[in-house]
């Protein structure tokens, strides 16, 4: 009765709390502008499916993606457990699923809690590989400016978590397949925890049955904290992988988001009829703050796992430049957790703090850098594209502060007045031929 | 010199070409990239293919201004672009530039700018698919050791990989690939506004990171596919000081040298 009165109390607290945290990450990205996506729905299931369930974009590095994939695996795989481990923290009873299958198909059931058992194993080797990839080998993508601090905590803190969740299960099942072994000779014959459970067969039964809770509550308040913890972290992603690949952007990496407000300005200038727009609507230019975006690039902030995959093929970033396009999605996260933050204590009103992701967050410099080369968004294994914010500001910078280098001034002109970026005459564009 | 007739000459002679030549800033300005337009026109004429020229009457599509940040001076050539290429009632164009073959193709349908746009080096794999150019059988290239540079916007914006290497391989060269190409082929350094401004501050340029990894292979010949990559190259290859051992040329040079 005991452990119903607290699972129900940890369950109910964590399921409160959580809620409260995930719908003020809706909220952010719904403070971004509309998104609309023309792809047939068709194709974004198809994308859903290959890219968020089939993980292919992270196929083309084949080892860290056969390790993730375990980890992945087990996860996915640990829910059906997790099922059981809820049930029976609900009502009291013991392996509720298990005994409802015993007199039917028992084999399902331990064929199941085997598949979980060896891709837990698997799982565990993964996550003590990427630990040491991450703070021994200290692989250079996961060593960044950006980085240190929190991000490297977050990354290290998961990992760790999750071998805590793996250690859990495998009490659970070996110490209650030992308490079976020495009560009535016979334990389960779960394929991994059947052979730990040698280990503890000199326990007594007391013992047994308080490791095998202990396993059981350990593996709860993992996941639970794990629920908890995810909004707050990079691992955010395991969720929103899957919007974020439904929502990929179907045309050509090359083809640049157009700006309807500025056709009709152009059909107005020419002449053309065009719309009446409101005309006390002050027109805005490009991003400058979280709210320009497109409610995709803030859900793309949120489903960054902060892997620098993009960071590493960045020509700027290769050769030293200061842009990185993961800071630009951390940056867009980052700034719209303080926005969040501001607004959770405001009555859920924006009041302007004087900032911006436009020169607080991201400098002008780093916007410089980009070649435009979409490197970023070909590398990303989740279909985030850097490269549209980065355009964004761009046009804020040009178009409503008139922040451009020189250079750039004498190319509009130019592009302007004799229809090239060079000082040529117009009149001399055929001028090759008899060259 | 071959003639080159403009879309005004077939109108005035009552006709209509099969295909504009859209030669963009780089072709028509740049002394380097000038030799890749005639070296294209060279071989449109000599398979008899009925091209022509906007001359006078074209503009730069404004691809480097939208890439800048300046959204209205693209959308100002665009309008311009496409009131004249509507007015010729122009159907298909091909270029010798990624970045005109980009904006052409794929930013000026919103503007109401449609047309089929392919890029050179599809259609010179058209052309050899027909039989209509017949390359000679030993070609001053033939097992040549060269690589080739995938173009940003040649190959990841439009994910055209395959077109230009069946070209190469129809040369019988022997193609070195770099480690970074196709999909995760490094970038010039030229594209997004770069060409035409100083780079930012960092430990190197990225046209001599690019230079170095295509140096690396070994090759004798650098193949390109755009006039911007073309001239980045060329800048990182005088930068090693092997200018005289390596040249960088555009797939189109090698194949009208090979008729």
């Amino acid at each position: 009765m005991m452990t119903i009165i607290l699972f129900s109390l940890l369950f109910f607290g964590v399921s409160f709390f959580s809620y409260k945290k995930y719908r003020r990450i809706y909220l952010n990205i719904k403070l971004g502008k509309d998104y609309s996506n023309t792809n047939p729905t068709l194709e974004k299931f198809k994308n859903m499916a290959l890219i968020a369930l089939g993980q292919k974009k992270m196929f083309s590095r084949p080892i860290p993606a056969i390790f993730h994939f375990f980890i992945y695996a087990a996860f996915v795989f640990t829910q059906l457990e997790l099922l059981e481990i809820l049930l029976d923290g609900f009502t009291g009873s013991h392996r509720m699923i298990g005994h409802a299958m015993l007199d039917c198909c028992p084999a399902i059931y331990s064929t199941l809690i085997n598949l979980i058992e060896i891709l837990s194993l698997l799982a565990l080797i993964a996550t003590f590989i990427f630990l040491s990839r991450r703070n021994l080998l200290k692989l250079p993508r996961l060593h960044m400016d950006e980085l240190k601090g929190w991000p490297m905590k977050d990354a290290n803190i998961i990992l760790i978590g999750e071998i805590l969740l793996v250690f859990g299960i495998f009490l659970m099942n070996s110490a209650e397949s030992a308490w079976l072994v020495n009560s009535n000779g016979t334990g389960y014959h779960f394929i991994l925890s059947s052979v730990f459970a040698l280990f503890f067969t000199s326990f007594s039964a007391d013992t047994l049955q308080m490791l095998s809770q202990l396993g059981w509550w350990l593996h709860l308040i993992g996941i639970f904290g794990f629920i908890l913890y995810l909004p707050y972290s990079k691992h955010l992603h395991i969720l929103l992988a899957f919007p974020n690949a439904y929502l990929t952007n179907p045309n050509a990496k090359g083809q640049i988001n157009y700006m309807p407000e500025i056709y009709n300005e152009i059909k107005s200038m020419m002449g053309e009829a065009v719309e009446a727009s409101d005309p006390n609507a002050i027109p805005k230019f490009g991003a400058r703050d979280i709210f320009d975006l497109s409610q995709k690039n803030l859900l793309d902030a949120y489903a960054c796992t902060e892997c620098g995959r993009c960071t590493s093929a960045c020509p700027a970033n290769q050769t030293g430049k200061k842009l990185s396009p993961r800071k630009i999605m951390m940056d867009t996260r980052d700034r719209m957790e303080e926005v969040g933050r501001l607004m959770e204590v405001n009555n859920n009103e924006w009041k302007d703090d004087g900032k911006s992701l436009l020169h607080n967050y991201i400098s002008v410099e780093e916007l410089r850098g980009c070649t435009t080369c979409n490197a970023c968004v070909e590398e990303c294994p989740v279909n985030i594209s850097p490269l549209d914010i980065i355009m964004q500001l761009r046009r804020n910078l040009i178009m409503e502060e008139s922040n451009s280098p020189q250079e750039w001034n004498g190319m509009f002109g130019n592009i302007e007045n004799n229809g090239a970026p060079w000082k040529f005459a117009q009149s001399e564009r055929a001028n090759w031929i008899n060259s | 010199m071959t003639e080159i007739k403009t879309m005004a000459d077939y109108l005035a002679a009552g006709e209509q070409p099969d295909i504009l030549f859209w030669v963009g800033c780089a072709g028509s300005f740049d002394d380097r990239a000038k030799r890749i337009s005639k070296a294209f026109s060279d071989i449109l004429a000599k398979c008899g293919i009925k091209f022509a020229i906007l001359g006078q009457e074209e503009s730069c599509t404004g691809d480097p201004a939208r890439r800048a940040g300046n959204e209205f001076l693209f959308q100002m050539m665009a309008y311009q672009n496409i009131q004249v290429l509507n007015g010729y009632e122009v159907k298909k164009i091909v270029t010798a530039c990624p970045h005109c073959f980009n904006t052409l193709k794929n930013e000026y349908p919103e503007l109401g700018g449609n047309y089929e746009v392919i890029h050179h080096t599809q259609l010179l794999q058209e052309l050899i698919d027909q039989g209509k150019i017949k390359l000679s059988d030993a070609t001053e290239f033939k097992g040549k050791r060269v690589t080739y540079h995938d173009s940003c916007y040649l190959g990841r914006a439009n994910d055209v990989y395959e077109a230009p290497r069946s070209l190469l391989a129809s040369l019988d060269v022997d193609l070195a690939e770099m480690g970074r190409s196709k999909k995760t082929g490094m970038c010039c350094g030229a594209g997004g506004g770069q060409m035409f401004k100083e780079e930012e501050n960092g430990k190197e340029r990225i046209n001599t990171n690019r230079t170095k990894e295509a140096l690396e292979t070994g090759a004798e010949i650098i193949v390109a596919n755009c006039p911007f990559c073309t001239t980045m190259l060329e800048d990182g290859v005088k930068s090693y000081e092997k200018q005289n051992e390596v040249k960088v040329l555009d797939i189109v040079e090698l194949l009208n040298s090979s008729i």
